[in-house]
């Protein structure tokens, strides 16, 4: 389960970035997961209330804007949503998609009081 | 105390909502920042420690019973006197493995990540310290036993190593995309049980390179030690060019 260092991640970006702001209240935070980062937007969802008890974010909305994963097939050039199961080029039926989003894992933006 | 998510203080807002993004008539700020930076940062500091002492490292990684531990077991013991090595090792819980690791006089130092799934970089960034580094030339990290989570964790390592047992089925690689992708180097380990086993070890090999087609792959049993020396071969190898840079 680790989405549990994964949202106290969150959480810690979150507070440094309000304290620069001189802000002590988030009530929102924005955060990308990509579909082949690893990390399960249910997980970090769950975590987050819990790990947000007692910090700036306790109260907080989270939103999660979970990004497809794309890939450009290295035989034939085609570029296709990349099916995580098995990664074939759906055009020619190769394994050999080079990633080129879904790796996302990152904290976009947050609302302060 | 709330009984939703155990908080003590109890009476916050619970949201369930998160689909419906509201504004809530704050002042937006943009971070744009990685959520795994600050352990890409501390990987970054261990990789440049590494680097600076020619030391090569590898991240093992597998389910739980894949027979890392002994793998290293019998690494160390084939190549004492021909390659210097320090092990850290990592498990939830007990020091099983660095005991097994100390009989064979290689240094060792035991990590218990408690109910942690994984190896972080800055845990790796203290484990190192209770080891001598002047005299090793390879450093052994024998993560937790878990397809899942330490994919994503880089400790700065040169290279991680999956470790895939014929008992647990040549699917694997398929199922744990992730941790195939991340490895350099599969060993497939048992091979000695292939005989009373239903395992297609051609298909597991086009499993892997499904997922990651730079994958290479050798087939081993570090009990009757076949396969081994391409094994230590591959290590040797590595170890020449991580000291010609």
């Amino acid at each position: 389960m680790h989405e549990v260092g994964i949202t106290r991640s969150i959480i810690e970006i979150a507070e440094r970035s309000a304290r620069k702001q001189g802000a002590g209240k988030i009530l929102s935070v924005t955060v990308e997961i990509g579909a082949l980062s690893g990390v399960m937007a249910e997980a970090v969802e769950f975590c987050f209330e819990a790990c947000s008890c007692g910090t700036f974010l306790e109260g907080a909305t989270l939103i999660i804007e979970q990004i497809a994963g794309r890939g450009r097939c290295r035989e034939c050039g085609t570029e296709t949503a990349i099916d995580t199961c098995t990664f074939a080029c759906p055009a020619c039926g190769e394994f050999a998609l080079d990633r080129l989003q879904g790796d996302e894992l990152r904290i976009r933006e947050m609302e302060i009081d | 105390m709330c009984i939703d998510c155990g908080c003590p203080s109890g009476g916050h807002d619970h949201h369930h909502d998160h689909d419906q993004v509201r504004t809530q008539g704050g002042k937006t700020v943009r971070i744009e920042e990685n959520l795994l930076a600050k352990n890409d940062r501390l990987a970054g500091v261990n990789r440049a420690l590494f680097a600076a002492r020619e030391l090569l490292v590898l991240n093992l990684v597998s389910s739980p019973g894949s027979g890392k531990t002994s793998i290293l077991e019998r690494t160390l013991v084939d190549l004492r006197g021909r390659i210097a090595f320090a092990v850290l090792e990592g498990d939830q819980q007990t020091a099983n493995d660095a005991e097994r690791i100390a009989a064979t006089g290689v240094p060792v130092h035991q990590i218990n990540t408690g109910t942690g799934c994984h190896l972080d970089a800055h845990m790796v960034g203290h484990g190192i310290e209770h080891l001598d580094l002047a005299a090793a030339e390879i450093l052994m990290i024998e993560n937790v036993g878990n397809l899942v989570c330490p994919a994503s964790f880089d400790l700065g390592e040169d290279h991680k190593v999956a470790v895939l047992s014929v008992t647990e089925g040549e699917d694997k690689p398929l199922k744990y995309p992730q941790m195939f992708q991340a490895a350099d180097l599969m060993l497939i380990n048992k091979i000695d049980l292939l005989p009373h086993l239903r395992f297609d070890l051609e298909k597991c090999r086009a499993f892997a390179r499904r997922v990651n087609p730079h994958i290479l792959i050798l087939e081993l049993s570090c009990q009757s030690g076949e396969g081994m020396e391409a094994w230590y071969a591959w290590l040797a190898a590595g170890l020449s060019r991580k000291k010609a840079l």
